[in-house]
């Protein structure tokens, strides 16, 4: 049984690091990784199994990768946690020379990214090609992804979900963050995605769904579910509907913090909604 | 002429007797192909090693993102398609996902430049080496024959980091030697002169060699690099060189602009400027026909290389 206490209070500090790290520079995506907190807080702490310390190929362990780059406020402060770096380090997000890039990089060396991203509708691709690693390697450990569902919209995803299925890639399970929301507005409004679980049902994949993606409970179970799922033929998605900007009133039910910092004030405001559980960094 | 023709193979055949090679001798290496096996010969890799290739269908930026994923559990994997779809259409996959992402993904490009022929210019790629040579990273190769290619393609699984593999469709002299070592960015001088240096890569090497004779005939003394490896390039090579021929001719089956000769007139420029001739393609698309045709139209063949180095001589 999970001990959802402990990891209540770590989706509250992980949001305060979110909104301090966007807040101190003034720019990057707070909407998008206040609403994923509860998803990367159960992988990292209760789904995932780990090795201790990082290396770059993951053989004899679960590896994640986020496709949907610029919530890397939520995928950095989770990191750094689960101690893949110190989360003193949280303090340079998207300052000179720092290896928190605005969008997760390889490049400067940060432990527990393995590919780039930010540039969209790449992740899924490279999470096959690792899933078929590990299949050569006779490694029976996951593979983990993330999309936005904005960015179903990059025809390489559907390249991909061909493929997975076409190809019986049985050990990945792809989670699409369902907020219904992008730059320009409302998914629907935008280019309409329609009913994700159904196109991704009717390419080949296990599809299972997560109403409330912000309930840490049906989070834990969804993934968990999805796990029992592998090694059946078939690549797992997990549709999970999720609000933008969650645990801070003023930030949800828009788009508008998708990618906008909050002021001192505001800052102070979302704070208060959510105290210091932790300790900041 | 030193060199002779063994007997006319085409590069890509090169790239599938690498392959071959790589299978029985690198368990590692892994092959992806976008729907074009027969084209790239490599139906002997994958009927050896069936579980180390991937068909992905006409989808090369799924291609390009599995194969970064790929090396992520420590496969080197050789990603294949026509030099068109496998650098233009791609070309942000392969910079954020292989180039910044830091992968060990080695991108092998067949059908490059106008000897693809017939099938025009939608498929005849003449701006590859500049969009790939920009990539911070990435390593580019543009082998001479078929020799040379199976030789680069062996050599560049040896290589960590991406890597540019280019080559081509028709059937070419093969001279160089048989089992010979590839050493990545090493430019190897093919014969010695004084007047001018001829510097080329890819196809137009053996078309440097015949354009060299007959200037020898003439009384010139044409030295001829073979550069096949154009990032990095051999800046010593080519400085050495032209610092004893005083004038330079360069020539590619490509664009001029962003090409070989675009690399060496930045060498020259900062170290040792030099009268210099471009043999490439002049900012213009291609169009069908024999591949002959094509380097003849659009001035690619040993005679054009001879016209340019009079002309490069009378500047010195």
């Amino acid at each position: 049984m999970p001990n959802y206490e402990a990891l209540e209070e770590l989706v509250v500090q992980v949001r305060r690091d979110i909104l301090r790290m966007v807040h101190k520079v003034n720019s990057g995506h707070p909407g998008g990784s206040l609403g994923c907190t509860e998803f990367f807080v159960s992988l990292y702490n209760e789904i995932m199994e780990l090795k201790d310390g990082f290396d770059m190929d993951g053989v004899g362990e679960d590896v994640f990768f986020l496709s949907n780059g610029h919530i890397s406020p939520v995928f950095y402060s989770v990191l750094a946690r689960r101690g893949y770096f110190p989360v003193d380090e949280l303090n340079t997000f998207r300052l000179i020379d720092s290896r928190l890039q605005g969008h997760p990089t390889t490049h400067e060396g940060l432990p527990g990214v393995r590919v780039a991203s930010g540039s969209l509708g790449q992740g899924m691709s490279v999470a096959i090609g690792a899933a078929l690693a590990k299949k050569l390697n006779k490694d029976n450990h996951l593979v983990f992804s993330l999309h936005g569902d904005g960015e179903l919209q990059e025809g390489q995803n559907w390249e991909a979900i061909m493929y997975a299925a076409g190809n019986k890639v049985d050990n990945l399970i792809a989670t699409v963050d369902r907020n219904g929301q992008q730059i320009d507005g409302g998914t629907e409004d935008v280019l309409p995605l329609g009913d994700v679980a159904e196109k991704f049902r009717v390419f080949g994949w296990d599809v299972l769904e997560i109403e409330n993606g912000n309930d840490l409970k049906q989070v834990v179970e969804g993934l968990q579910e999805a796990k029992n799922r592998t090694g059946r033929g078939k690549p797992v998605c997990i549709v999970m509907t999720t609000e933008m900007g969650n645990g801070v009133d003023f930030m949800m039910h828009t788009h508008a913090w998708h990618g906008k910092a909050p002021s001192d004030e505001q800052l102070e405001t979302a704070l208060a909604q959510n105290p210091e559980t932790l300790g900041d960094y | 002429m030193k060199y002779t023709d063994q007997g006319k193979k085409d590069t890509r055949s090169g790239f599938g007797a690498g392959m071959t090679e790589l299978g029985r001798t690198n368990p590692k290496v892994v092959a992806l192909c976008a729907d074009l096996i027969g084209s790239l010969k490599i139906e002997t890799f994958i009927s050896e090693n069936p579980e180390r290739f991937y068909q992905v269908g006409i989808a090369e930026a799924n291609m390009m993102g599995i194969a970064a994923g790929l090396t992520i559990g420590g496969k080197i994997p050789f990603a294949s398609t026509f030099a068109n779809f496998a650098t233009g259409r791609v070309y942000d996959q392969i910079r954020q996902s292989i180039a910044y992402s830091d992968k060990n993904v080695k991108i092998c490009a067949s059908h490059a430049g106008l000897t693809l022929g017939e099938d025009g210019a939608t498929h005849q790629i003449l701006e590859d080496i500049g969009l790939m040579k920009m990539l911070p990273g990435m390593t580019v190769i543009n082998p001479c024959d078929f020799n040379q290619t199976k030789a680069a393609t062996m050599a560049i699984a040896e290589h960590h980091g991406p890597v540019y593999l280019r080559f081509g469709r028709p059937k070419v002299p093969n001279f160089t030697p048989e089992n010979q070592t590839f050493e990545i960015g090493k430019a190897l001088t093919l014969q010695e002169g004084s007047d001018v240096t001829i510097i080329a890569t890819g196809h137009l090497v053996w078309q440097s060699l015949l354009a060299a004779e007959n200037l020898e005939n003439q009384g010139i003394s044409v030295e001829v690099i073979n550069i096949h490896t154009i990032k990095p390039l051999d800046d010593a090579a080519i400085l050495n060189s032209v610092k004893k021929t005083g004038c330079v001719v360069t020539a590619e089956e490509h664009n001029y602009l962003g090409g070989l000769g675009e690399s060496v007139a930045r060498v020259l420029a900062s170290h040792h400027p030099t009268p210099q001739e471009f043999i490439a393609t002049q900012d213009t698309f291609g169009e069908s026909g024999t591949p002959e045709q094509l380097m003849e139209k659009y001035g690619l063949n040993n005679k054009a290389i001879e016209e340019a180095v009079l002309k490069v001589l009378k500047r010195k």
